[in-house]
């Protein structure tokens, strides 16, 4: 490596830092223990109690939806990660392609067909049958969930599953070892870091969305943030109140990457680099 | 005999995986034709595409996020390619990964923390307008621009930095004749990355914004609303840019790697 010296370079960044992102998140913690008019509190951070039932209706719908991610990411990549290269070149593209359309619209398009004048249910009952309730569902906001963040899942998934050697997989089955006991034994060990950070990455969109929830979830799947959307800029405005639910939600996503930091290893850190 | 089926059931399974991931915008891109409201066929027609261009707010909005965009990309491409030189500088192992964390928020921080806590820094210091929605988009561009030029910086050939300074260089012309041609391709990734996510983002915006309109505020005011035609002709003309930008790349990508391998050959 050489070796420069024009450490100043770095210091606009560095105060830029500290007013743009560190005094923000200050500002957050403030408001959290503040009332309207300055004085501390800690009403703010009692009354989040309430919300825990939200937090943890949000916390189940975006565990599950990264579980579906991974049962469908996983085949995927690793089908993927053994094709030729210009094919693997082609499938990137094509599973990055969707997520350069404005998530908004993909979103959109879900509504579109789950709505009770959709898609479906106007095919539905151009062939005779019922209509069903899709949208305002909470299969619906899961839906929107798996379908805006799977590529964030597959994509860690495969970039791992390229590094697995074709011969540690002969020589697994050379030595006896079936279909699962290589995947058990090799595969899935190999491909853990991948996981870690397909898993964090799909997770925390999906626990703080308020759009898929707003969009395709209806007044009954009101999630965390839907709650700090309405607390910031909604008919429940309070900015104080508001920091504290925000707080509780940052909470929550620290304790998410803990958890999952410590399945990390050196290898998964350069892999998100 | 077992390989043929496992490569058909692959087959099968990517077909559907690409199914999914395709089938809504195929719906929004047939849709935009219809003749009608509804989504059921009535006939062709391309009433929502001349709606959309004569559409006041949408055009207005198109203008503010471009705006938005190249300021913030320039300023984030700038500030982060600096900073990434100066942290690569520093010796202090301490200092750089606290620097390193600290620019990691933005990208694992969920964007709605983010938005409401540059929304409380606006509503503290009484900011409003174009400023403070152009600082909020660098604030997140920065890191992505860091991130692509310190891996660049770190395989940069430690003969070549020192041969030109052997050759009479100070280190400000090593710099620029070495260094700076080096990294480029990581700055001008950076750029592009920083110009998407600027182009593409909502949720900060939708916090930062004020009264200013972006495209994504308004396709948000719009899709509440539920049925909208004018957002199907939209995606659709977005999918078709998006569609040939990757195509474009893609191609000449490919071309400049064959043409590589070519010279290779003669050699």
């Amino acid at each position: 490596m050489i070796r420069l010296n024009a450490k100043w370079t770095s210091y606009p960044y560095i105060v830029w830092m500290l007013l743009f992102t560190i005094l923000p998140l200050l500002l957050v913690v403030y408001f959290a223990f503040t009332d309207s008019s300055g004085a501390f509190t800690l009403d703010n951070v009692k009354q989040s109690a309430l919300y825990i039932p939200t937090l943890v209706n949000s916390i189940y719908l975006a565990a599950l939806a990264t579980l579906f991610c991974l049962v469908l990411a996983y085949p995927f990549a690793f089908i993927m990660s053994r094709l030729s290269f210009s094919r693997q070149k082609m499938m990137s593209m094509l599973i990055m392609l969707p997520m350069w359309m404005n998530f908004l619209l993909r979103t959109y398009a879900w509504q579109a067909i789950l709505e009770d004048n959709g898609v479906i249910n106007t095919l539905l009952t151009a062939i005779g049958l019922p209509p069903a309730t899709l949208i305002n569902t909470s299969g619906a906001v899961v839906l929107g969930m798996v379908y805006n963040y799977i590529p964030f899942m597959i994509l860690p998934l495969y970039s791992i599953m390229t590094k697995i050697d074709k011969s540690i997989l002969e020589a697994s089955s050379d030595l006896g070892a079936g279909f699962f006991a290589t995947f058990r034994r090799v595969v899935l060990p190999l491909s853990l870091p991948g996981i870690v950070s397909g898993v964090t990455m799909v997770f925390v969109p999906a626990v703080s969305t308020f759009v898929i929830s707003g969009m395709l979830g209806g007044s009954g799947n009101y999630l965390i943030g839907d709650l700090i959307e309405v607390q910031f800029l909604g008919n429940s405005y309070d900015l104080n109140a508001g920091s504290a639910t925000s707080l509780l939600l940052m909470v929550v996503v620290l304790i998410t990457m803990a958890i999952f930091s410590r399945f990390e290893t050196e290898d998964s850190e350069e892999a998100l680099v | 005999m077992m390989q043929k089926k496992n490569k058909a059931l692959s087959g099968v399974y990517v077909a559907l995986l690409m199914l999914f991931l395709y089938l809504p915008i195929f719906v929004l891109i047939v849709f935009s034709f219809n003749s009608s409201k509804g989504y059921s066929w009535t006939g062709f027609s391309l009433k929502w595409y001349v709606d959309l261009f004569s559409n006041e707010l949408i055009l207005n909005s198109l203008k503010n996020t471009l705006i938005v965009a190249l300021f913030a990309s320039v300023f984030a491409t700038v500030i982060g390619a600096s900073a990434a030189v100066g942290v690569f500088s520093m010796q202090n192992k301490y200092a750089k990964s606290v620097i390193r964390s600290v620019t990691n928020i933005p990208l694992v921080m969920p964007e709605i923390v983010m938005g409401i806590s540059l929304m409380l820094l606006f509503a503290f210091l009484n900011m409003s307008g174009f400023v403070p929605l152009i600082i909020a988009h660098i604030s997140f561009c920065v890191p992505t621009v860091f991130f692509s030029v310190l891996p660049k910086l770190r395989q940069i050939n430690k003969n070549m930095y020192e041969a030109a300074l052997d050759l009479g260089c100070n280190p400000v012309q090593a710099f620029f004749k070495v260094v700076l041609p080096e990294i480029m391709p990581g700055i001008i990734t950076g750029f592009l990355m920083a110009l998407t996510y600027s182009l593409d983002d909502f949720v900060i915006s939708y916090f930062t914004a004020g009264n200013v309109q972006t495209l994504s505020i308004t396709i948000y005011s719009m899709v509440k609303k539920r049925v909208s035609p004018e957002i199907n002709a939209l995606s659709t003309i977005m999918f078709v840019v998006v569609l040939l930008v990757l195509l474009v790349t893609n191609i000449r990508s490919i071309k400049t790697e064959t043409a590589k391998q070519k010279k290779m050959m003669h050699i």
